[in-house]
């Protein structure tokens, strides 16, 4: 990693800019990879508009609201991390990267009892009461679990990044002058945030 | 915006000095749109119910990108650099749309 030539501390090659530019290229990946998704969905949701409008109910709005509201407080505490850590306040900053952390926990505890119902209900891919239901369902609920499931993963990911991130604030890697590491892991959860945005009104609010 | 090149090395952080109150004031409207979605939801507008639905939800992604994500701040590179990236997932949606609502 440091091969610089001349051993002077004053001289180390660094561009945030262009770091920044590399997560936002990696953010377009993912808009590729989850907008190919939404096209799917798009496509089968307009084949089968009356079994989406049915299926969609078995979706519980209130934890899909509530994990909405999760997600959002945590996209602030994520920014305001790195407000604190540019006010060279370290200890406010690792304490908003915790919260974060938390509440991304409390989404993915909310997940797993959603998830964990539907399956006692007899509702995962493959199952027979799922095929035994009209074609549009069966699209409903295998894009349901696809998608959200990605989702999770990101929000899992996303958690083992934010952890990194506190232990990098912690030994003084992330610091008041350098956070472009805090910064990187703030612009992936916010695309996070914001594919929720978009799972949240097409899976639970269509009704 | 002032037509300043980043050729010097001071240029490697995001200008403009940080303060919590302007994050806290775009979480409170993103909290207010996600009640709106909600309670629009409920109402039935036929066929533009889906269109509401998907408006709120582009503007609150505008809200995360725009404040969340410092694309304020960001030179105009990078404002160009995710409209075009947006540009071509809104001419793929469109170039579906085109083949799959005249079936």
């Amino acid at each position: 990693m440091s091969s610089v030539a001349e051993h002077t501390t004053e001289h180390v090659h660094r561009d945030d800019l262009g770091s920044r530019m590399g997560i936002w290229l990696f953010l377009f990946t993912e808009l590729v990879l989850f907008g190919g998704m939404f096209l799917v969905y798009a496509v089968y949701r307009f084949m089968y508009q009356h079994e989406f409008h049915i299926a969609a109910k078995e979706l519980n709005t209130l934890i899909g609201t509530l994990n909405t509201l999760i997600l959002l407080t945590s996209s602030l505490t994520m920014v305001l991390a790195i407000v604190a850590i540019r006010k060279d306040n370290k200890y406010l900053s690792i304490f908003f990267q915790m919260v974060t952390i938390l509440l991304a926990f409390g989404f993915m505890v909310n997940k797993y009892f959603e998830w964990t119902t539907k399956i006692h209900h007899g509702i995962y891919p493959g199952s027979e009461t799922l095929l035994a239901k009209g074609n549009g369902e069966v699209l409903f609920f295998g894009l349901y679990y696809v998608m959200t499931g990605l989702h999770g993963l990101h929000v899992l990911i996303g958690m083992v990044l934010i952890g990194v991130m506190t232990r990098f604030t912690m030994t003084g890697t992330v610091n008041s002058d350098k956070y472009i590491h805090l910064e990187a892991a703030g612009l992936y959860w916010h695309l996070v945030d914001i594919i929720w945005i978009f799972l949240f009104p097409l899976f639970y609010l269509i009704t | 915006m002032s037509g300043e090149q980043s050729t010097s090395t001071e240029q490697h952080t995001i200008e403009h000095k940080p303060t919590y109150g302007i994050y806290i004031l775009v979480w409170l409207v993103l909290v207010m749109l996600t009640g709106v979605t909600v309670a629009v939801a409920g109402i039935n507008f036929g066929n533009i119910t889906v269109a509401t639905a998907l408006t709120i939800a582009v503007i609150k992604s505008y809200l995360v990108l725009t404040f969340f994500m410092h694309l304020k701040a960001e030179s105009a590179m990078f404002k160009i650099f995710v409209s075009v990236a947006l540009l071509f997932l809104l001419i793929s949606i469109a170039l579906l749309f085109s083949d799959y609502s005249f079936l």
